[in-house]
């Protein structure tokens, strides 16, 4: 068994498969006892926040300021405000407007701004615009207004008894805060999703809960396909011949289609993630039964199973002393694939809207049918879905590793 | 040609056993399952409704629409001459359309896309395989990893990444449906070229996945048969290479068609997924209404014709096999 163990520790695919899948063990572990928000618990209200830090704006202006004079603070605020796009976009209008090419510069804000207050009027109908444009034009010369202005804002409160805005302070262009000392910071690195909930906070458990699937779906596979297998390898006679007809049966049937069909009929109420695992596992074990009986097979007139035979050994014993250790290595194999592929299946259904009911644990197949009910793929709001197909791709692609590092090691025919 | 006669009969009955068991788990599982499938669509119908009798009578026409008041062998023989038929009843959530006339619109769409998309991925997957285990060196290091990679990736995954990539920011090609939204399916050219550009990302989506699993198979048996000993004895009689490599990659290449016939169910669940992906109006998007709707008569044929399907392409890939591999010809004429 150690020796075993260290065999397949020196096979460099089944060590990378092995950390990739340690760590994302690891996070899905270690990530709830740091952060203990509910996953689905709804924090924002609109949907598909953009990744980034969310610093309280009420908080910041109670904190205390600084004043730093950065050299293009200035600058960097009317980029913000007034793209390369939207400057072209300016120039457009007042082309059409009449005024000639050669006088506008649009490196030049001062003068473009000028120029703009000047001529824009949103009455104003010019030909070759369309509604759309007409209106994306005022919205614009609204951003424009008070983007020159050095003047610092003023915060005012209404007094309780009078009704009247009162000064409370002032905010000046060069006035910052230290993020450290604000009250309310909330990073989300990846965002929040169409529900407005925390994308990474959600994907954690997610991982974790499509694992479980996996695993359960993975275990269920294999207890049927390796119990079939050795009745039907080593019972042989009629046995064999059951067995192997249903078992060419499920073959050919798609177990998709099965997936589907039973899903469906189990209804919306009763598909929770555990029956949904053990749906996958009904529908997945063909492969397995199939390998186990031909290696069944193999063994079974082998001289140190005979020997068994003679010592008056039952039959349990001598699939569990004998046989077992022999297949044993194929098994975990067939294991590993199962647990990735269930994972796969998983997410299939739930992208077809057969997946686990929705309202208390999110899986990665339901927050990728979440994501493209609301359009996140073509809204080009990456992170509702890239980080749930990363994820999804890296579980299938270590497990498979570990597999192949494991094949290279057990079956000699590979080796290279 | 006799032994051939045999193992066609032989792979015949097996298709039609088999084609009677899907059959009737394609009848039982729904009716398996705990509770009514009828009283769980009426219930569905008849949310807001307050009119108790109303509900029963409802109750009472589905219940005489399916046959579930009778004896469970009558209703088998019922469902089996309605399907020989062609009537697999009302859509229920496209109404008055029947679900034979919905599958009739979906259905072509399906077979043009993955039919052709399976088999272009396996032929191109085939091939990559063979100059991997052939060249070796650089083009191995360079296919296998990637194919390794192309096969873990999920199809859903892929398909979306393609959409976004092709369709979202480049803009090249159209993201949704199996043809232009503002044309009604004719016979112009305009409508032939529309048609054309949304069948590529489906299309490319479904041969990449399919090409990584079909690489990493050849290789390993054209290495395998590189290895052989008729191989070397080739080469000590002073046979060409050119010659050699021909005999070996069709041996290679049997086991890759066997492996076609096994895992064409698998790909067509993936690519059905696909379909959804990009809203292409065949089998896998009618699945996902029918599923939305809870249309219960039109997942149970959709189900159904998709199994026929892949059991039918199963079956002519066999055929086919045996006539290509000689030794089946050989093992049944003993």
């Amino acid at each position: 068994m150690k020796h075993t163990l260290q065999q397949v520790f020196h096979s460099g695919k089944f060590v990378i498969g092995f950390c990739i899948f340690m760590a994302l063990l690891l996070t899905v572990f270690l990530y709830p006892l740091l952060i203990k928000d509910n996953p689905l618990g709804i924090i924002a209200q609109g949907t598909f926040f953009q990744p980034g830090i969310y610093v309280n704006v009420y908080d910041s202006l109670n904190s205390q300021t600084y004043t730093l004079k950065l050299q293009n603070a200035a600058a960097k605020r009317i980029a913000s405000k007034l793209s390369d796009q939207e400057r072209l976009d300016m120039q457009e209008w007042l082309v059409a407007y009449g005024i000639p090419e050669s006088e506008i510069d649009i490196a030049d804000t001062e003068k473009l701004i000028a120029q703009w207050d000047g001529a824009f009027d949103s009455s104003l109908n010019l030909p070759g615009f369309t509604n759309a444009e007409r209106n994306a034009y005022i919205r614009l010369d609204r951003a424009l207004d008070g983007l020159l202005s050095t003047e610092a804002l003023i915060i005012a409160a209404q007094n309780p008894e009078t009704g009247v805005l009162e000064q409370k302070s002032e905010v000046t262009q060069t006035d910052y805060v230290n993020v450290n000392q604000v009250a309310n910071v909330r990073v989300l690195p990846l965002g929040t999703d169409n529900f407005g909930r925390d994308i990474l906070t959600e994907l954690v458990r997610a991982t974790g809960v499509s694992l479980q699937i996996g695993l359960v779906a993975g275990l269920v596979a294999t207890g049927i396909g390796l119990t079939l297998g050795l009745l039907a390898g080593y019972i042989g006679g009629l046995l064999d011949d059951i067995i192997m007809f249903i078992t060419n049966l499920f073959t050919v049937i798609p177990g998709f289609v099965l997936l589907i069909l039973i899903s469906f009929s189990i209804g919306q109420e009763s598909r929770g993630a555990t029956t949904i695992a053990v749906v996958i596992g009904f529908t997945s074990w063909v492969w397995t039964a199939r390998a186990v009986r031909a290696q069944v097979i193999s063994l079974r007139h082998r001289d140190h199973v005979n020997l068994s035979k003679l010592s008056g050994h039952s039959i349990v014993q001598i699939i569990i002393n004998d046989i077992l250790p022999y297949i044993a290595s194929y098994v975990v194999m067939a294991l590993i694939l199962q647990i990735s592929s269930g994972i796969l299946a998983e997410a299939g259904l739930s992208i077809l809207g057969l997946g686990p009911r929705t309202t208390e644990v999110p899986t990665l197949g339901l927050m990728l049918n979440w994501a493209l009910i609301y359009q996140a793929h073509v809204l080009g709001k990456w992170w509702a879905y890239l980080p749930v197909i990363v994820t999804i791709a890296l579980i299938t692609f270590s497990m498979n590793l570990m597999n192949t590092g494991m094949d290279q090691i057990f079956n000699p025919a590979l080796r290279e | 040609m006799k032994g051939y006669r045999k193992y066609f009969l032989n792979k015949l009955g097996w298709f039609a056993i088999t084609l009677f068991f899907a059959f009737l788990l394609n009848f039982i599982l729904p009716r398996l399952m705990p509770g009514d499938p009828v009283a769980a669509i009426v219930s569905r119908l008849a949310q807001g409704m307050s009119n108790a009798t109303g509900v029963q009578a409802i109750y009472q026409q589905y219940a005489d629409l399916f046959g579930t008041n009778r004896p469970m062998l009558e209703q088998f023989f019922l469902y089996l001459r309605n399907v020989a038929q062609g009537d697999f009843g009302f859509s229920f959530s496209q109404y008055p359309r029947a679900v034979s006339d919905v599958i009739r619109s979906s259905i072509l769409w399906t077979i043009c896309l993955q039919f052709p998309a399976i088999i272009v991925g396996w032929l191109i997957g085939n091939t990559l395989g063979a100059l991997a285990a052939y060249l070796r060196g650089g083009f191995d290091k360079f296919i296998m990893p990637l194919s390794i990679f192309a096969s873990n990736f999920p199809a859903f995954g892929m398909a979306i990444i393609f959409m976004v990539i092709f369709g979202v920011i480049l803009k090249w090609l159209p993201t949704s449906g199996g043809y232009g939204f503002d044309l009604i399916p004719n016979f112009s050219w305009e409508f032939i070229w529309s048609v054309i550009v949304h069948y590529q990302l489906p299309f490319w989506s479904i041969v990449t996945i399919a090409i990584g699993g079909q690489a990493i198979g050849m290789r390993s048996m054209s290495i395998y048969e590189l290895n052989a000993d008729y191989v070397k004895f080739s080469r000590f009689m002073g046979i060409k290479d050119r010659k050699i490599i021909g005999y070996v990659f069709r041996n290679a290449m049997l086991p890759q068609i066997t492996g076609l016939a096994l895992s064409i169910g698998t790909m067509v669940g993936g690519a059905l997924v696909a379909e959804i992906i990009f809203s292409y109006p065949g089998l896998g998007s009618t699945i996902l209404t029918a599923v939305m709707g809870g249309d219960y008569p039109l997942i149970s044929a959709v189900t159904l014709i998709i199994t026929i399907m892949v059991l039918a392409a199963n079956f002519i890939i066999e055929i086919l096999y045996g006539v290509i591999d000689p030794r089946i010809k050989a093992a049944q004429s003993d």
